[in-house]
């Protein structure tokens, strides 16, 4: 029974080294991404009507349309509020983190900065 | 229990009728706003954008004279509008450049033309052709005509990079990007979109600022060399010039119906 010991060392290191992601990732993998309210509620605020986080890419494409097939630019929301339709003006000062960190989150990666300005790293 | 045929009947026109009724619902985001909303969301124009029925443009010869006329013009659509510089003929992109008189007027070649005014530089740009061959060829609708303006349009989203366009276009007003202009873009005015490699641009007549009010870069930069204004307006300069002074089109012969006019001998006229 004299190797007992060494198996049961050797046992503890191999469940411990191969449990290492496991804790070094612990808490961190639904960290969420960073997401400022008072944008979060600016953002939902554009069309108070719909779940702005859920529909956001059906709006935008509606107002692309709108933008460039018709010269219409300007959206009236259900609150008749009217907006400047502009990924430029939205994206806000060049800081602003709000698209890049949900959408990195979610992997999700729109080609609309491939030509439009954007948050800064919004092109990664 | 034991279903007769009457009652199977019955039973299976209701569920149809049923599945039926339910596709008529709204699908899609505008039923979605329009369940919840008090009011419906509507899209206008911008109130201070410039309006006319059919925007055209005057070509005054006479006050392109120097080099430096001519390249400040060129280079206020250029850095305005991301147009990238590749450094070679093949690749270049172009909204606005210029050619000389046999190149402009192909069908008016005439040999007794006087040296000054085959030297001449003439400015070329997309003409917004009344009757578009581009538009008829482009089987995406990525370039279209404005019906209210003539305003003849791309919509980048939807090109598909075919060329189409390129090759039913008789003024070689079209240019593809082969390559990603990105990196060749002096310094990119965050204000306005770049392309990406595979569609094709061309001038637009500036819709942007016409949407805000102000007159294409060029016209601006010209100091009166174009002239910007709508067609249709019997009281509008660009109307009073077409309709008094002498001008020529590009290649009016093809019927293509251009709205930039170039205005020859326009210093003895006046
Ligand atoms: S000049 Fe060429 S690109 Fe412009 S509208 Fe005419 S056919 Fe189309
Ligand atoms: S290249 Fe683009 S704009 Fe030209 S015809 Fe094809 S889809 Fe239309
Ligand atoms: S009208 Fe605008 S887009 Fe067209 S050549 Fe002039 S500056 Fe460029």
């Amino acid at each position: 029974m004299h190797k007992g010991g060494r198996i049961i060392a050797s046992l503890i290191i191999f469940v411990g080294l191969f449990t290492i992601p496991f804790f070094y990732n612990m808490g961190k993998a639904n960290a969420g991404p960073e997401i400022d309210a008072q944008q979060l509620a600016n953002f939902q605020s554009i069309e108070p009507s719909i779940n702005m986080v859920a529909n956001h890419p059906q709006l935008f494409n509606q107002w692309r349309n709108q933008f460039v097939q018709n010269g219409q630019t300007v959206y009236v929301n259900s609150e008749g509020k009217s907006i400047d339709i502009s990924l430029e003006k939205l994206a806000g000062d060049s800081s602003n983190q709000f698209c890049v960190s949900c959408h990195n989150y979610t992997a999700v990666k729109p080609t609309c900065w491939d030509c439009h300005s954007g948050p800064e790293g919004a092109r990664k | 229990m034991s279903v007769n045929r009457r009652q199977f009947l019955k039973r299976a026109g209701a569920l149809t009728a049923l599945g039926l009724g339910g596709s008529f619902v709204l699908t899609g985001i505008r039923g979605k706003i329009a369940d919840a909303a008090s009011q419906t969301p509507s899209y206008q124009k911008q109130k201070q954008g410039l309006v006319a029925k059919h925007w055209a443009m005057v070509v005054d010869m006479s006050k392109f004279k120097t080099e430096e006329d001519i390249e400040r013009v060129i280079q206020s659509c250029d850095t305005i509008h991301n147009i990238p510089d590749f450094g070679n003929k093949k690749d270049e992109i172009k909204w606005i450049w210029k050619d000389d008189f046999e190149h402009t007027f192909t069908e008016s070649k005439n040999e007794y033309l006087t040296e000054n005014f085959k030297e001449l530089p003439f400015m070329i740009m997309c003409n917004h052709c009344e009757n578009p061959p581009c538009v008829k060829a482009c089987p995406t609708g990525a370039t279209f005509k404005r019906a209210d303006d003539g305003i003849v349009m791309m919509d980048y989203h939807r090109c598909i990079g075919c060329r189409f366009c390129m090759g039913a276009c008789p003024f070689g007003a079209r240019s593809f990007n082969y390559r990603d202009p990105k990196p060749h873009i002096k310094t990119i005015n965050p204000d306005f979109p770049t392309r990406t490699i595979g569609v094709v641009e061309k001038c637009t007549f500036c819709v942007e600022r016409l949407e805000k009010g102000l007159k294409p870069a060029c016209v601006e930069a010209s100091k009166g060399g174009l002239i910007f204004g709508d067609l249709d307006d019997t009281n509008s300069e660009v109307r009073k010039i077409i309709s008094s002074k002498f001008t020529i089109r590009r290649k009016s012969e093809l019927g293509t119906q251009p709205s930039v006019y170039y205005l020859v001998g326009g210093e003895e006229s006046v």
